[in-house]
């Protein structure tokens, strides 16, 4: 029997009985489309994730106190006011780390704000004028505060375009009010744009003053939450990191280098960092989803079972009138195949059809900078899943039919 | 000459106790010949034809099917000598379900070496042999039980067979049905020298045969020629 009439023959014997092999089909459909829709988002969310993390700059490195958690209950150490004034001074000495370019330090916090009777909870951050560069943001009205605005611990701010909105909901101009935060006024010199969510920092809803502004009046802290530095070059990022750590270590008196109070961070640390959790999170829902698909081909089983028995006496028949084991074997795995096969192609359009859908509605629903990613992985590992499983599930059943004595199947009732 | 030579053909079942179907049976068939295999329920006949038809293994004896002893053949080559050497017309005729009756007919040929450009035409000529080639693209299920067993029949012959086995062909019939599918077979056989091979219970049945053998618990009873053979109405007979 040649191919083409195997596939025939296949075909036939599916739609003979068409909303069984639609309800068996179904089950694959389910299980495929869950793949594809975990594997596309997860490819989004990293796409969108590394995409935050690129946006600092590949020579940017990040020094955060405390020891690097090493695990989600390791939190101990996480929590430190280890990185102070005097470890500026020292790593802006070009003896210590030569190829620093810059160096921000960064306060973060929350309090809310006000202007007249309208009240918005915002996210403090302290850092320099570089802070704009350094996070790629763009100014929607006014300028970013000035290193003379930084030395002299000026009541300036920037705010996010959220911030804005509320506090401002009569459309005002908000360039030269001033808002309250913490007791204090502070003079509006410039609005961000809207930046959308998933970023690391979100500075939709910040407030953003001179870290001096911040320490003294704002937070009242006397520590760095971050040291954002820049590398002259791409190239000096590994060797400006491993300054940075040896300077730090020396004026915190560290020998001992488990006993490290900060941790330093590249941007490619943090990218391969992120993507690989994304990606371990990705796989795990992968896996979950997988049940789906093996529930599915459990049923392809079921019911290819049921047709070898309820089909019996046709492959008496069959092989009566000349069809060999071979030609059984190869009509049954096939219908079994062809029943996975369509049920993946079916799934990998739903499936990348539903994540397009998402994508839409986080890019243009909710604001979110979010890119549809096609997942590739997930429509091949979906259609050669799908097969195997009609390989798996359907080469039992399909071995039984192949098996049975022509006469005994011709005299079954 | 002999297309079928049996010699001590023997068949038993071990299903728990041990189950004589056949025993030491030996009998010829001439190429051309009208046989019909007679015997109450029990009596071996449809255990014969299974072992003729090459469906099923004597568990003893010999059988010499068109000159070839087929007790070394695999699954594989007994199932190419059926489609090539042998037809076989069922009781329940065996149709495929929401099928076509040509490609009912066309069935054996999915699993020959016959060039598929001569399929159709094939089957067309098939068809018409038993007077159905009105009723070519209808639905097995739309026919009545004569018309199927006429299909039946268009089937076996697509091949174009030595012989043709036919297990109670009429046993599901009313009589004119019945009739008309033994003038097919008397036809196959007398103009077309087809071997035909015919298990029946029925003496009016038998009696279309050249030669009867009559079966008594799994034994030959009687092998004897038919004095006054009966013609069916061969109206449909094209």
């Amino acid at each position: 029997m040649t191919w083409k009439h195997s596939v025939k023959t296949a075909l036939t014997g599916l739609t003979t009985n068409r909303s069984r092999s639609f309800l068996t089909i179904l089950g694959i459909v389910i299980g495929i489309t869950a793949i594809m829709l975990v594997v596309s988002l997860g490819a989004g969310a990293q796409e969108l994730i590394l995409g935050q993390v690129q946006g600092l700059g590949t020579n940017t490195i990040i020094v955060t106190p405390g020891r690097e958690p090493t695990g989600p209950s390791d939190s101990a150490q996480m929590f430190s006011d280890s990185l102070k004034d005097k470890d500026i001074k020292e790593l802006l000495k070009p003896t210590n780390v030569p190829d620093l370019k810059t160096l921000m330090p960064l306060i973060a916090g929350a309090d809310s704000s006000s202007y007249g009777s309208n009240v918005y909870q915002v996210s403090i951050f302290g850092g320099t004028e570089l802070l704009a560069e350094i996070f790629d943001a763009k100014m929607a009205k006014g300028e970013f505060f000035t290193t003379d605005d930084v030395s002299s611990h000026t009541d300036v701010a920037v705010i996010g375009a959220k911030v804005a909105e509320h506090l401002f909901d009569d459309g005002s101009n908000p360039l030269g009010q001033k808002i309250k935060l913490k007791s204090r006024n502070l003079k509006v010199v410039g609005v961000m744009e809207k930046s959308g969510g998933g970023s690391i920092f979100n500075f939709d809803e910040a407030v953003i003053v001179p870290y001096t502004t911040a320490r003294n009046y704002l937070l009242g802290v006397k520590y760095y939450h971050h040291f954002i530095i820049q590398a002259k070059t791409d190239g000096q990022v590994r060797s400006t990191a491993e300054d940075v750590r040896q300077t730090l270590r020396e004026s915190h008196g560290i020998t001992d280098l488990s006993k490290d109070d900060f941790y330093v961070q590249t941007q490619e640390d943090l990218a391969n960092r992120l993507g690989t959790i994304t990606s371990a999170l990705t796989w795990f829902l992968v896996a979950v989803a997988s049940i789906a698909l093996f529930v599915g081909g459990v049923g392809i089983m079921n019911i290819m079972l049921v047709a070898v028995t309820e089909r019996t006496r046709e492959i008496g028949l069959r092989k009566a009138l000349g069809a060999t084991d071979k030609d059984i074997l190869t009509q049954f795995l096939l219908e079994a195949v062809m029943l996975t096969a369509i049920g993946g192609v079916i799934g990998i359009i739903l499936g990348s059809s539903l994540a397009f859908i998402t994508a839409i509605v986080l890019s243009k629903g909710l604001g979110v900078n979010w890119t549809y990613v096609f997942p590739w992985s997930g429509a091949i590992l979906g259609l050669s899943v799908s097969a195997l499983i009609g390989l798996i599930f359907g080469g039992y059943p399909a071995g039984q039919a192949s098996k049975k004595s022509p006469i005994e199947a011709l005299r079954y009732e | 000459m002999n297309i079928i030579e049996v010699n001590n053909l023997k068949k038993s079942y071990h299903d728990g106790t041990d189950t004589v179907a056949l025993d030491r049976v030996s009998f010829s068939v001439r190429k051309g010949e009208f046989l019909a295999i007679m015997g109450p329920s029990g009596s071996g006949k449809s255990t014969l034809l299974h072992l003729l038809g090459l469906l099923d293994i004597p568990t003893g004896g010999h059988y010499i099917f068109n000159g070839k002893n087929t007790s070394k053949y695999s699954s594989d080559e007994l199932a190419d000598l059926r489609n090539r050497e042998i037809g076989f017309v069922f009781q329940m005729f065996n149709l495929l379900p929401r099928t076509s009756v040509l490609e009912n007919v066309k069935l054996p040929l999915y699993y020959s070496n016959v060039p598929e450009s001569e399929w159709e035409g094939k089957a067309r000529e098939a068809v018409v042999s038993v007077g159905l080639e009105h009723r070519m693209y209808h639905r097995t299920s739309e026919l009545s039980g004569g018309e199927k067993q006429r299909v039946a029949i268009a089937r076996s012959l697509i091949t174009d067979p030595e012989v043709i086995f036919a297990d109670e062909p009429t046993g599901n019939l009313d009589s004119k049905s019945g009739k008309t599918v033994m003038a097919i077979m008397q036809h196959l056989n007398e103009e077309h020298g087809k071997t035909i091979i015919l298990i029946t219970h029925e003496t009016s049945t038998a009696e279309h045969a050249e030669r009867i053998i009559r079966l008594m618990d799994g034994q030959i009873e009687s092998d004897d020629k038919v004095k006054k053979r009966l013609t069916a109405n061969d109206e449909f007979v094209k």
